[in-house]
């Protein structure tokens, strides 16, 4: 079902929302830093920035999440799960890369035999409400990756800017709830040229150049490759990359408090860190930046695809966008595929 | 729903140290609620989350055998935080388990078939529990000839030295048991695991081998393995990474595509030969 809200009741369309929901949606934490956070006022609210800096699978699994609290007395413990979230959610304004990431990770959590009840009870609890890029930035490279700025795939509702008026379409039986809402307006007849005229414009914006097609072949040749030797080379371990990648979600898990009482957490952890691997005994797996950073790229573009048929990088370029050093993921993609099969062992 | 991440009660039943240098201790555990305790299933070579509030959880192997029902046995190196409050807990105190995890040695496979087991050191923990397994009543006459071979640098450092003693008795395991250096009263074997084990060189024929132990000792007795003409298919071992959730999700512990906490910790060198040497 096509739809249109016109943005000036934007603001009155999210109090609405945020009576019956608790609403995800980009806002700015300081100038030019933007994040998706529980909004408390739909002033908060900045659909403006192309890419949030950090991507929303935060609402999800959060950067740091208490998993139980705990308290002892004398020699019995209690433990109490936080997994119970009370109120439905609506994550709102997420671009397509990023939704396609959170059934990414949503793989990894809900796969079986051990269900992680932390994102479950999240996921199933949200409403994706997914927002088109008209603006691609010059690192997106989602066309390459599997996705496009307008894949609808993933969301309930997706959210097109018109200019004066978001086009609104609600895509399932959960986005199909809100058909009543009274903002919600008959889509006028040539909303759907202009939509395709933004897609036009937005997919020639950026191209299909990445070679990601294929990867998972190329790099089953070059495990023990001379590739890794220069690939890593400027890689100062900073982990940025990790933290900001919608598809890393690798955790670490800390008890905060001591015996008497106090909780459980898990926090965002990265493969890059050489703590990350390290043993007790001082042996580490993973000793230099050569091996870790060859973990980051075997994940998302071997091994995760070997298990789940899918590359775990939706092609966003925050991990291009934020390096310090300008390590390109996507000079890295196309350095697997520059030499010929046969050349690729070495 | 079950929570995976939310430990079980379980109660230190006996606590005792087992090697002069005080550094391995085995843990006798129970379990708190009976309902917990049916719904614990397990097999040799899988492992558990262990974990005291404050401090954290670590993985460990698990040292009893599903035919020792009394209690779980755990045998802990005193090596970093949580393995020191491991070390400090007495007889009543609480301890967090979640588990069974992880897959576990392939007895399907050794059904008609001899069993080389090699250890060394305290890798010995789910060896044990595998000779214990394979060894009770229920289960000998599954498999043949039954050979362990297990290393230690020093007689003080065996874990188990009773059952040893008592495996010594049997006419149904052939048990060898070596140390690098010997000290006055050992009357046993002094060598190397892998010289020990091209000394007696057992037949590969109709033969599983499974090795446990330091990365060195697995280094050295592969190759013996190899000229015995164990195919690769038929050498496991366990491997041991860190750990964090244990479940597959939360990242840190795969090789390759696979995750020892959940695809192992029990592969066959076939599988590892075909993975990164992430280990």
């Amino acid at each position: 079902m096509m739809l249109r809200l016109d943005k000036r009741d934007f603001k009155k369309f999210l109090e609405d929302l945020m009576e019956e929901f608790d609403l995800y949606a980009p806002a700015s934490l300081v100038e030019g830093v933007s994040v998706f956070k529980k909004i408390d006022n739909p002033e908060e609210v900045n659909l403006t920035p192309t890419l949030t800096q950090k991507p929303a699978k935060e609402t999800f699994f959060p950067q740091s999440e208490p998993m139980f609290n705990y308290k002892t007395e004398g020699h019995k413990s209690q433990m109490k799960s936080l997994d119970e979230i009370k109120r439905e959610r609506i994550l709102l304004g997420a671009r397509p890369c990023d939704i396609e990431a959170i059934s990414i990770i949503e793989k990894v959590f809900l796969s079986e035999p051990y269900t992680d009840v932390y994102f479950l009870e999240k996921r199933k609890k949200t409403t994706l409400i997914g927002l088109g890029c008209n603006q691609p930035l010059s690192t997106c490279f989602c066309t390459s990756a599997g996705g496009g700025p307008f894949l609808r795939m993933g969301s309930d509702i997706f959210l097109i800017d018109l200019g004066g008026a978001y086009s609104v379409e609600l895509l399932t039986e959960k986005g199909r709830l809100f058909g009543k809402n009274r903002f919600l307006k008959e889509a006028l007849p040539e909303d759907k040229r202009q939509i395709k005229e933004l897609e036009k414009r937005a997919f020639e914006k950026i191209g299909v150049s990445i070679p990601v097609d294929g990867i998972e072949k190329r790099l089953d040749l070059m495990t023990e490759s001379s590739f890794w030797d220069r690939v890593h080379e400027k890689c100062v371990g900073c982990r940025i990359c990790t933290y900001l990648c919608p598809t890393c979600h690798c955790f670490d898990i800390v008890d905060e408090g001591d015996h008497a009482r106090g909780q459980r957490v898990r926090n965002w952890d990265s493969c890059l860190s050489s703590l990350y691997s390290l043993e007790t005994s001082g042996h580490n797996p993973r000793p230099t930046t050569r091996e870790r950073v060859r973990q980051r790229l075997m994940h998302k573009f071997n091994y995760f695809p070997k298990i789940f048929n899918r590359v775990a990088c939706v092609g966003c370029g925050r991990c291009i966008q934020y390096c310090p050093v300008h390590f390109d993921i996507r000079q890295a993609i196309i350095w697997t595929s520059s030499k010929r099969p046969s050349e690729l062992k070495t | 729903m079950k929570n995976p991440y939310l430990p079980i009660p379980m109660v230190v039943k006996k606590a005792y140290v087992e090697t002069t240098d005080q550094m391995l201790r085995t843990l006798e555990l129970v379990f708190l609620n009976k309902t917990d305790e049916e719904a614990f299933q397990y097999l040799p070579g899988q492992f558990c989350e262990l974990s005291v509030l404050g401090k954290g959880e670590a993985p460990f192997g698990i040292a009893s055998s599903p035919t020792e029902k009394s209690s779980l046995k755990f045998t802990i190196n005193k090596a970093g935080v949580v393995t020191t409050a491991l070390h400090h807990l007495e007889e009543g105190d609480e301890v967090g388990l979640r588990g069974p995890l992880g897959n576990h040695y392939p007895i399907d496979l050794f059904e008609g078939k001899n069993v080389l087991i090699i250890g060394g050191g305290f890798a010995f923990t789910t060896l044990r529990s595998l000779v214990v397994y394979l060894s009770h009543p229920e289960n000998r006459s599954k498999v043949k000839e039954i050979t362990i071979i297990y290393g230690a640098r020093m007689p003080g450092l065996l874990l188990y030295k009773e059952e040893l003693a008592q495996w010594e008795k049997r006419d149904d395991l052939n048990l060898v048991v070596t140390v690098d250096w010997g000290d006055k009263d050992w009357k046993g074997k002094v060598g190397l695991v892998p010289n020990v084990l091209e000394e007696i060189a057992p037949s590969s024929k109709d033969t599983y081998a499974v090795i446990c132990g330091p990365p060195i000792m697995i280094k050295f007795t592969f190759p013996k393995l190899m000229a015995l003409k164990f195919p690769n298919e038929r050498i496991y071992t366990s491997l041991e990474r860190r750990m964090k959730c244990g479940i597959g999700k939360c990242g840190r512990c795969n090789i390759g595509h696979l995750y020892v906490c959940k695809d192992g910790p029990v592969f066959s060198y076939a599988q590892l030969e075909k993975l990164p040497k992430d280990y």
